[in-house]
């Protein structure tokens, strides 16, 4: 009786706004990117509507939700990925660094540098495992020898596939095993050093222990890399995420600290999504 | 149990095994409740075999509890329940472990009832307020089950209150026992067998209190346990967990 027991007792936060309840203060988590009022069109269909949300640093996001609930298309946004999409029109702001990425100042191809994308299938380049890792560094005009060995080793060392293709750095990359593309495209991504990693959906196409790998790199990554992941695999989430999003139909319907969303969600609509039941 | 806020599953299977899960911890709370009453009332009537019956049940309470603690487990591993699911299946594990300890209680009471059969009996006073305290404590596990069966965190507030009833005759009987041990030294010995018993029925009021907690837990969604009343109220009026 005497003995407090914190979870009782509510505390304030600054991540959700207009969430009433959180588990823990969220005040200190330092903010990566800062979505305004974001609205998506494909032509005249709204893909997202007002999405509004702050991502902390260092820190893994899941997006959660149906298909066609917009967390793909919401990810894509954060690389302006969806500006090769025809008729895509888009409002309101993503800020990173305090600047909003969508300005017409922004230089689209450093944006890309500093937010890498993984996705569903790895998408290796018919090229060797070494070239494949190099391969933003080349762009940037990096040739020294040295110090491309250097970044191509230190990232294969990263995603830990070093002692599984030391050997053979000159194959080429098809060679490997789904998870293995999957963990030399993450390579791929962290050798041009981003501050974001978009993963979209990065071991739907692996078996379990390719996943589990993957996973336990995620945890490794976030210790440099601000994370957003989007995935079908609700206990994926539960599992490597520290904030979870819910979306459904284009909105952002409940975002909260991962414990707090998979065992006392504050929506009706998330409960049913994260229990299987038809709401 | 309100089946319409645990049903809705795209699998049915999950939604039967879920039903099935409170459905055995019903009756299992049936079963230890009856136990409990038949206890006192071979405690308080000095009947030997009823009391003999109550120490026989024992064995059936504990494979309830195994049995559901398994499905349980089954639950955890194949279906990973989220949300009011999960806590369902967490508020059910920690139940029955109250549960089972109630029956453990009715059995250490059964055997005070045997060892006091035979003898000189003591007084009626102290009989009597076994009886009430006995009474009281039924009817918690009795409303505690029901707040869990219905889901209404109001109700198993409620049952939280009452154990405040039962802590207080649990230390008026003591007071008298040590005023009629003082009196009469002979009475030392069977004094202690209805102090013991005593404490059993304050130790099941606490295990009615803490199935409360959970049933709380379960619906809210917030744990309540070692906060003070006055908080408790605060998380039951608030805000329902979807």
């Amino acid at each position: 009786m005497s003995q407090r027991n914190p979870a009782a007792s509510s505390m304030s936060a600054g991540l959700f706004e207009g969430s009433t309840r959180t588990v823990r203060s969220l005040a200190d988590e330092e903010i990566a990117i800062s979505v305004e009022n974001l609205d998506l069109y494909y032509g005249d269909t709204q893909a997202l509507k007002s999405v509004s949300m702050k991502i902390p640093k260092q820190r893994v996001t899941a997006f959660i939700g149906p298909s066609g609930c917009g967390k793909s298309t919401l990810l894509r946004c954060f690389n302006r990925m969806n500006d090769l999409v025809d008729g895509c029109r888009i409002e309101g702001a993503i800020n990173l660094h305090g600047a909003n990425i969508y300005d017409r100042k922004t230089d689209v191809a450093e944006l890309r540098r500093q937010v890498g994308m993984v996705f569903q299938k790895p998408n290796p380049f018919p090229k060797s495992i070494y070239e494949n890792v190099a391969y933003g560094l080349r762009l940037q005009g990096v040739n020294n020898k040295r110090v491309l060995d250097e970044v191509v080793e230190r990232s294969i060392k990263a995603v830990g596939l070093w002692d599984e293709v030391k050997d053979r750095l000159q194959s080429n990359a098809f060679g490997l095993s789904g998870g293995q593309q999957q963990r030399l495209v993450i390579a791929r991504a962290i050798a041009i050093e981003p501050e974001v990693i978009l993963l979209d959906e990065p071991t739907s196409a692996l078996d379990p222990i390719s996943t589990a790998k993957i996973e336990e790199l995620i945890e490794e990554l976030k210790e440099k890399y601000t994370i957003l992941i989007v995935t079908h695999n609700m206990q994926q989430a539960a599992r490597v995420s520290d904030y979870t999003a819910y979306m459904y139909l284009g909105e952002l319907i409940e975002y909260a600290d991962t414990m707090h969303l998979f065992t006392n969600p504050r929506e009706k609509a998330t409960e049913d999504y994260i229990t299987g039941r038809y709401g | 149990m309100e089946s319409k806020r645990l049903a809705g599953h795209y699998s049915h299977r999950y939604d039967s095994e879920l039903e099935e899960v409170v459905n055995r911890v019903l009756a299992m709370g049936g079963l230890v409740e009856s136990q409990l009453t038949r206890a006192i009332q071979s405690f308080l009537d000095a009947d030997t075999a009823v009391a003999h019956e109550v120490i026989d049940t024992d064995t059936r309470v504990n494979s309830f509890e195994v049995a559901i603690d398994e499905r349980c487990v089954e639950i955890l591993a194949r279906r990973q329940p989220a949300a009011l699911d999960l806590r369902l299946v967490v508020a059910v594990i920690k139940t029955i472990t109250d549960l089972e300890r109630i029956g453990d209680l009715a059995e250490g009471i059964a055997r005070m009832a045997v060892r006091l059969a035979d003898g000189e009996r003591p007084r009626k006073q102290l009989f009597r307020d076994i009886d009430t305290m006995g009474r009281r404590v039924t009817t918690m596990v009795h409303d505690a089950l029901d707040a869990f069966a219905r889901m209404d965190p109001a109700a198993a507030l409620d049952v939280v209150r009452q154990d405040f009833a039962i802590d207080a005759d649990h230390e008026a009987i003591m007071r008298q026992n040590a005023t009629f041990m003082m009196e009469d030294p002979r009475n030392i010995t069977r004094m202690l067998d209805v102090t013991y018993a005593a404490r059993a029925l304050e130790r099941v009021g606490d295990h009615a209190r803490n199935m409360c907690e959970y049933t709380i837990y379960l619906v809210k969604g917030r744990d309540v346990r070692h906060i003070d009343l006055a908080e408790m109220e605060v998380v039951v009026k608030g805000e329902t967990a979807s």
